[in-house]
């Protein structure tokens, strides 16, 4: 190896300090016995106890959830049809609208995504009656419009990796179109589908901004719900189920890539993906 | 090993395939026969693949038809037609071990599981890859790879077999061993092969018969030793092996023999063709470097070319050596001799005065 | 079928053809259709009411009689200095932000290029992994830390560093902090992608040419990478200019950023004429970065072997 820089190994050190202290600290304060985040007050699992009782939390939590993987199917979905679209049909009408549309959501600011819709909900509503209310129906879609962009990303990177002589070889030995879509495509894409759906997911649990606009009386998502709280400052509670979360998407994440090899569906999220 | 009574297995007419407004296929005609093996030679670009996937059905011909044993197999759909091709990239699937692989095609058949098993372990055998059967492609070296898409490509027993480029990412040890199981393998199962190829001296060696192709036609079809010593047309005679060619104009005929003023070599040429061609039309003179004999003393003239220069640069290889002679007026040859006599030294050196003779009956004429 | 079309497109094609109406309807209604609306309404008069603005178009008995607009909106936001002073400390917010994080994300890309393909394998895993906690929730992780009272300031006290605790939170230094902290990942990925793709032999070569090691990296490494640099930055640049969560949980009151102000017009002012023309002019100022981004993305892609 070559000769290392002090001046490199502090920048980098401090680089992955900033990535990982926040987190830990809070994992660590999530087992604190004391209400004051100053005060170390003893290894307690109050604050999880104190989850468990929190009816408000525990229903947006569920709510959340239940937004997450619905529009993480639906846009999975709908996102692989336009990647593959995109990728393999050759004079598609409307290709340039399509892949502006597609590609927008990626940059569009998340509070401009979310005015807009919340006008067109509203909009709808005057006209054709629907939606009545908002609530988890308008955030399912609003979720599954700015999801669908980051699984199409994901899957066009996979399409165009993809040695496209194999549904070609597949073909050439027998298989009809329908048999090599099943027998090759879908297990050369399931990679990508299931980062696409794992992207969508977490997309959707985390979403606050949109969600915000486009809730309705009676719908909180989890994000919200913490979101109104953490204004007011540091609560413990808060700290335990970010560790929920962490140790979930540790467990996930790493047995992704172990099962996927090295290119797992986490590798594919910051380099493919376009914005928060 | 041809049989040419019989009718040709594919009959090739007039395709021409266009992408919009380019002709990547045009108006070839082309046969091939039972048990051969063929070779499309040509450089990239010249619509060799394309007239493959035709072949394969992955493409459809804007005009011009297909017949697949007498069948117009045109409109037939790649996954319908008893022709297996072997990709370039080999194709293999990458979720599949080299048996699922190789069984893919007859499970596609609906044949029986006790069958394919049969099937797949003697068509592991015939290529001697039985021990890597549960193997997936990535564990695989590339000759491996190479002999499982082989495998998997002949396991449905087709009638015609494409291979695009079968050898071109081999190294170069690898390739030659390749070249004799491929015609072995052809041999044995009597199916026509068919390779396309951009590699002359593979065309050569594994074929029976050549069509050598450029700008989407045919430039000639022959065996080896006709596209070779007697090119059709300049293209063929420059892109398979080294000539030296030159212009010229016919100055006599007579009989079967013809004499052709070079201005390059500052001679007359002497040229055996039946060609009718009026004096004074132009013409192509070429003779291949090893037809060429070097001499420092003036060699008998008799049915031979003449030509003296200079020697300008030699490259020694051991078996043989080549020479560049250059002419008073500039114009180079090339030369290539075989090494005959065990000796550390050179008997033409650089700089030797040296004559250039070969027979009339080496010289090609062409004329287009 | 005869041009262009090939045998295998057949059914498969068709059918894609068929299905993929349903995604493009999808994002018609619920992409595009939103935005045009915005737009409708930013040239809307505003009215206390529900909806609080002025229909655009009028239907009436015998069908559409006209288009009101009103360029009060977007009149109000350039008289009203307010919303220029916003939109410029949004761009220097964020352009402040992005700077910071390529100094902090180069050095590491660069660090992680040249370690060995498994380590490699690991740091770059480290770098994506807090990606996939909540955002959110990894913003209100700094709110501990950098409390009057918080874990650096007790810690700064407690070595003697300090004896009065830092005013770290709810000002813009926090914010900082959360554009560097949060798209720190997006800064490495490119540039990460990009420096791998750097021929060491270059770097040899300007050795073997004189360079010195910090010449070479001066006069090859980064020249090389600009297209990296550019992509990062951008990646970063553009969705910090509009971001909210950062500002609205680690900043201060005088902490101006154009998604906040936005927030509040909308919830609090319940101006939604003058939210929307906020919106597209917010727009219109992230049209030139982003298309200078797909264009950068284009020849990436063309590049790519």
């Amino acid at each position: 190896m070559k000769r290392r820089s002090p001046m490199l190994m502090t920048i980098v050190a401090f680089g992955y300090a900033l990535l990982y202290v926040p987190i830990v600290s809070v994992v660590i304060y999530s087992f604190n016995g004391s209400r004051l985040v100053t005060l170390w007050g003893g290894f307690s699992l109050r604050w999880y106890a104190s989850l468990l009782a929190d009816k408000d939390l525990l229903g947006a939590a569920l709510l959340s959830l239940r937004i997450a993987i619905v529009s993480a199917t639906f846009a999975t979905a709908l996102g692989a049809i336009v990647a593959l679209a995109l990728h393999r049909v050759n004079r598609l009408r409307g290709r340039l609208l399509l892949s502006g549309m597609i590609t927008a959501p990626l940059v569009m600011p998340e509070i401009i995504t979310g005015l807009s819709l919340l006008f067109l909900f509203i909009s709808m509503a005057d006209l054709i009656g629907w939606p009545a209310s908002r609530g988890a129906t308008t955030i399912t879609i609003a979720h599954i419009t700015f999801s669908m962009a980051y699984v199409v990303v994901v899957v066009r990177a996979r399409l165009a990796a993809m040695d496209e002589s194999l549904e070609e070889a597949a073909m050439d030995l027998g298989g009809r179109p329908v048999a090599v879509f099943f027998d090759i495509t879908v297990p050369m894409l399931l990679p990508a589908l299931v980062s696409g759906w794992l992207l969508s997911f977490t997309l959707s649990l985390d979403d606050l901004v949109i969600s915000s606009f486009v809730s309705g009386p009676g719908a909180t998502t989890l994000p919200m719900l913490i979101f109104a709280k953490v204004r007011l400052g540091v609560t413990p509670d808060i700290n335990a189920i970010t560790t929920i979360i962490i140790a979930l998407v540790v467990i996930i994440v790493v047995a992704a890539t172990i099962i996927s090899g090295r290119r797992g569906p986490v590798a594919a999220r910051p380099a493919d993906a376009g914005g928060q | 090993m041809t049989d040419t009574t019989s009718t040709p297995l594919v009959q090739i007419r007039e395709v021409t395939k266009r992408f919009g407004n380019v002709t990547a296929v045009d108006r070839v005609s082309l046969d091939f026969l039972r048990n051969e093996l063929f070779a499309i030679l040509g450089s990239s670009g010249c619509g060799k693949t394309t007239l493959l996937r035709l072949l394969a059905g992955f493409e459809q011909p804007t005009s011009g038809r297909i017949l697949i044993d007498g069948v117009d197999a045109t409109d037939v759909p790649p996954y319908d037609r008893p022709v297996n091709l072997m990709f370039q990239s080999y194709a293999l699937f990458p979720h599949m071990t080299v048996a699922e692989n190789v069984a893919y095609g007859l499970r596609k058949e609906r044949v029986p599981a006790a069958r394919i098993r049969e099937r797949v372990a003697e068509m592991l055998a015939m290529v001697k890859l039985e021990p890597l059967a549960a193997r997936k492609p990535d564990k695989l070296s590339g000759g491996e790879k190479q002999r499982v898409a082989l495998a998997r490509a002949l396991v449905k027993r087709p009638k015609l077999l494409l291979l695009d480029e079968p050898l071109a990412a081999l190294d170069k040890k690898l390739r030659q061993h390749t070249q004799f199981e491929i015609a072995n393998l052809q041999y044995q199962l009597g199916t026509t092969f068919v390779v396309v190829t951009h590699d002359q001296g593979e065309a050569m060696t594994l074929a029976s018969r050549i069509a050598v192709m450029a700008d989407g036609r045919i430039a000639q079809v022959g065996t080896p030793g006709q596209v070779y010593e007697f090119p059709a047309n300049r293209y063929v005679a420059g892109f398979v092996g080294n000539i030296n060619l030159f212009e010229g104009r016919v100055t006599g005929v007579d009989g079967g023999r013809m004499s052709l003023r070079c201005e390059a070599l500052g001679v007359e040429l002497a040229v055996l063709s039946d060609e009718a061609i009026a004096p004074g039309s132009a013409a192509c003179v070429a003779v291949r470097p090893e037809k060429i004999t070097l001499s420092r003393q003036a060699p008998e003239t008799k049915d031979r070319n003449l030509v003296k220069g200079t020697v300008w640069d030699l490259a020694y290889f051991g078996d043989q050596s080549l020479y560049r002679v250059r002419l008073k007026n500039g114009t180079e040859l090339q030369v290539s001799a075989q090494n005959l006599r065990r000796s550390a030294k050179l008997t033409v050196e650089w700089d030797d005065e040296v004559y250039l003779s070969w027979e009339i009956a080496s010289t090609i004429l062409l004329l287009s | 079928m005869s041009d262009g079309t090939t045998n295998d497109g057949g059914h498969s094609l068709r059918w894609l053809r068929r299905m993929v109406t349903l995604p493009y309807l999808w994002l018609l209604l619920f992409f595009l259709a939103p935005f045009l609306i915005i737009l409708k309404i930013s040239f809307a008069d505003p009215i206390v009411a529900q909806p609080p603005f002025t229909a655009l178009l009028e239907w009436g008995e015998q069908g559409f009689t006209g288009l009101k607009t009103t360029f009060e909106n977007y009149a109000f936001l350039f008289q009203d200095g307010y919303y220029g002073i916003i939109y410029l400390a949004s761009l220097k917010m964020a352009g402040i932000g992005t700077l910071l994080c390529l100094m902090l994300g180069y050095p590491m890309a660069y660090f992680i290029v040249r370690q060995p393909p498994r380590r490699r394998q690991i740091l770059l895993l480290a770098v994506i992994l807090p990606f996939w906690i909540s955002f959110l929730l990894r913003v209100y992780a700094w709110i501990g830390l950098l409390n009057n009272r918080g874990l650096i300031n007790n810690f700064l006290i407690s070595i003697g560093v300090i004896d009065h605790p830092l005013t770290m939170l709810y000002n813009d230094f926090a914010v900082y902090l959360g554009i560097v902290y949060s798209y720190l990942p997006f800064m490495i990925m490119p540039l990460y992608a990009n420096l791998e793709r750097l021929d060491l032999d270059l770097l040899d070569a300007a050795a073997d040419l004189g360079a010195r090691r910090w010449q070479a990296f001066v006069d090859v490494t980064v020249p090389l990478s600009v297209p990296g640099i550019i992509g990062g930055c951008l990646l970063v640049f553009i969705p910090a200019v509009g971001e909210f969560t950062i500002p609205a949980l680690l900043g201060g009151a005088d902490t101006l950023m154009i998604g906040r102000v936005l927030w509040d017009e909308f919830f609090i002012n319940r101006d939604w004429p003058v939210a929307s023309a906020v919106s597209v002019v917010l727009v219109l100022l992230l049209v030139a970065p982003i298309l200078w981004f797909q264009r950068l993305q284009r020849r990436e892609q063309e590049a790519a072997p």
